[in-house]
């Protein structure tokens, strides 16, 4: 079980609410990938209208909501966001994501970290949308960040988890809950990030724009599974590189 | 704060390694507690040879083709604890010392003539005599001349070391000398070192003040070197999580059976310390490890390049012995007497280089005036 700030989750499958063709497909899609973790825009969705499209839909029982500032360009912008959700009952959870870049949506690392040191001080379990870069991975979770979650590659790209080598870095020193968010384009990539231990993982695109985002939905949820199977049961290592069978470093001098 | 592991668990979970948890460990590119575990091992034994190889390349790898040089100057030998193992130990009639400041300057400087460039202040555990002011006040007056100052002395608060910390203290060395806490008790028989948690929790408070070095260490013979070592792993997992700003290192002082000296309770061979060096080496790459002159030198000499980083060279353990060659009080017997020029060429024939300088006390100046405008 995986446990952000107290609260459990079964299901190591995170998703979004974009780019579905309607409501009623995202809903189907939803449930089939046994996801509890739903994020959604605030840009997008009315949190305390039971008329919205999106609120109308998802069982808010069966999903937890992770309000995200989606569309912050600074920490000013998303720290505003943030409460103005807050206050109109969105609870104090906020998936934090400041995209000054509106090309690649690449996060702003320096307005990230001062949003999070502003929300962690305002009383919000912060889960900021970073680059996988693990100094800033401790920063953040140095100002109080109750998850971390480092890009695969850019939002939408589908193409997996090229910062591989710095998201193993990033897991191997947290301390908290690590999440690959974006980039993650199909089931082997979601598997391959679970495989190298981390916590979960944030699908929205390559379940909502598939053929049959019902059936892709059930693809990931299996390979989230396996993954997360893989890395506790504990895979065989990729030698980095050809070991002599019988070395010939010198211990003669041992007495 | 970290905790100890229960010794005896760490024993169980060694026992139950088997030649699969070895190979396993060493095929793994990042290890975790469970391989630590494996590769101290009795089970890795023969698998010595593979941990040396393994350990010599991840050392290359991570610090090049370079020995750090160091030497301890002793300041004081009073002490208020009393350790069943050490030469300083208060119940133990011996000439006492602490070195006036002129005096702890001209041993400083005959180190610094040497060519040492990292020096290590060290000083049994008795605050009166050698306390903070006294650390502050001389490391102040050391620190124009040396790169880096480092400290092996009683523990201290947190605000204490960031005070050191500011007049130019860099690097933390306490070793916890067993974590074995039956041990712990019976060998630290008064003073205030028989409090086991606040020794343990110190590693912490250095870090947390800011130190850009905490070294931890057991003192091997007291008890079984594995447990001790694993404890080790538990300990630096920990501040490696807790403290990602500070550098970690580890020492391995070895009781040496020696005349009219503590006999190991139990004995660490030669073969058992290569094993537990190695297994440190490749559990944390980055670990800076210290092997010191209570070795002997063809020991020393067969361990460059293979996991070791830093080696102190022409040490003397009595207050004002760099001076006064026939002072005497000694913390304990030096294994290799050769002199820095000796063991540099020694280092060099192994086709590695003897660093006597790899840091500057510009640094914590700039620091220090940040926190000033601060």
């Amino acid at each position: 079980m995986l446990t952000i700030a107290g609260k459990t989750f079964r299901s190591r499958l995170f998703t979004g609410t974009g780019k579905f063709s309607s409501p009623r497909v995202m809903k189907e899609a939803l449930l089939a990938s046994g996801s509890e973790m739903v994020t959604v825009a605030l840009r997008r969705v009315d949190l305390h209208d039971p008329a919205d499209d999106i609120m109308a839909v998802l069982d808010r029982d069966r999903f937890f909501f992770l309000p995200n500032t989606a569309g912050a360009r600074n920490a000013a912008e998303a720290v505003r966001l943030a409460k103005l959700a807050r206050a109109s009952g969105g609870g104090n959870w906020v998936k934090l994501e400041v995209t000054p870049d509106p090309r690649t949506l690449l996060p702003d690392p320096v307005e990230t970290l001062a949003a999070t040191e502003e929300l962690v001080k305002a009383g919000f379990v912060v889960l900021p949308y970073m680059n996988a870069d693990p100094i800033l991975a401790l920063r953040l979770q140095d100002a109080g960040a109750a998850a971390v979650m480092p890009l695969g590659s850019p939002i939408g790209t589908n193409q997996g988890v090229l910062t591989r080598f710095q998201v193993a870095i990033i897991i191997e020193q947290a301390r908290v809950p690590v999440v690959v968010d974006a980039g993650i384009g199909a089931p082997s990539h979601a598997a391959e990030a679970m495989e190298m231990g981390a916590d979960a993982v944030l699908v929205n695109t390559a379940i909502a724009v598939a053929g049959d985002p019902v059936r892709m939905a059930q693809a990931f949820a299996k390979a989230v599974e396996a993954g997360r199977e893989a890395y506790e049961a504990g895979l065989g290592a990729r030698r980095t590189e050809a070991e002599a069978s019988s070395p010939q470093t010198g211990l003669d001098f041992l007495r | 704060m970290f905790i100890a592991p229960e010794f005896q668990q760490l024993r169980d979970r060694i026992a139950a390694g088997g030649p699969d948890a070895v190979e396993r460990a060493l095929a793994r590119g990042r290890l975790d507690l469970d391989d630590l575990a494996a590769l101290l091992s009795p089970a890795a034994g023969p698998f010595l040879a593979e941990m040396a190889q393994r350990s010599a390349r991840l050392t290359r790898q991570r610090f090049g083709n370079v020995i750090q040089l160091y030497a301890p100057l002793y300041l004081s030998s009073f002490c208020i604890n009393r350790c069943a193992y050490c030469g300083f130990s208060a119940g133990n009639a011996m000439p006492r010392r602490v070195l006036s400041f002129e005096e702890a300057e001209a041993e400083a400087m005959i180190l610094h003539r040497r060519g040492f460039s990292h020096i290590l202040l060290v000083s049994g555990e008795a605050p009166a005599k050698a306390g903070v002011e006294y650390l502050e006040a001389l490391a102040l007056r050391l620190r124009d001349k040396f790169a880096a100052i480092s400290i092996e002395v009683q523990p201290l608060e947190t605000a204490e070391y960031a005070r050191l910390f500011a007049a130019g203290i860099t690097a933390v060395a306490i070793y916890q000398e067993t974590y074995d806490q039956t041990v712990y008790d019976q060998v630290h028989r008064a003073g205030k070192k028989r409090d086991f948690v606040y020794r343990l929790a110190t590693p912490e408070r250095a870090a947390r003040a800011g130190m850009r070095e905490v070294g931890i260490g057991a003192l091997l013979g007291l008890s079984d070197w594995r447990a001790e070592g694993l404890a080790m792993g538990h300990h630096l997992a920990y501040l490696r999580k807790a403290f990602w700003r500070t550098g970690l290192t580890v020492s391995f002082p070895r009781i040496r059976p020696a005349k009219g000296e503590f006999a190991p309770l139990m004995p660490v061979s030669e073969r058992d310390l290569t094993q537990l060096i190695f297994a440190l080496r490749i559990f944390d790459p980055d670990l800076g490890l210290y092997l010191s002159t209570r070795e002997e030198a063809r020991y020393r000499d067969g361990m460059l390049g293979l996991g070791p980083t830093r080696y102190s060279a022409g040490s003397c353990t009595v207050p004002g012995g760099y001076g006064d060659s026939a002072a005497s009080g000694a913390q304990f017997e030096i294994g290799d007497q050769r002199t820095i020029d000796e063991v540099s060429r020694a280092i060099r024939a192994k086709g590695l280089d003897p660093v006597r300088k790899d840091w500057d006390a510009i640094f914590q100046q700039h620091e220090q005036g940040r926190r000033q405008a601060a």
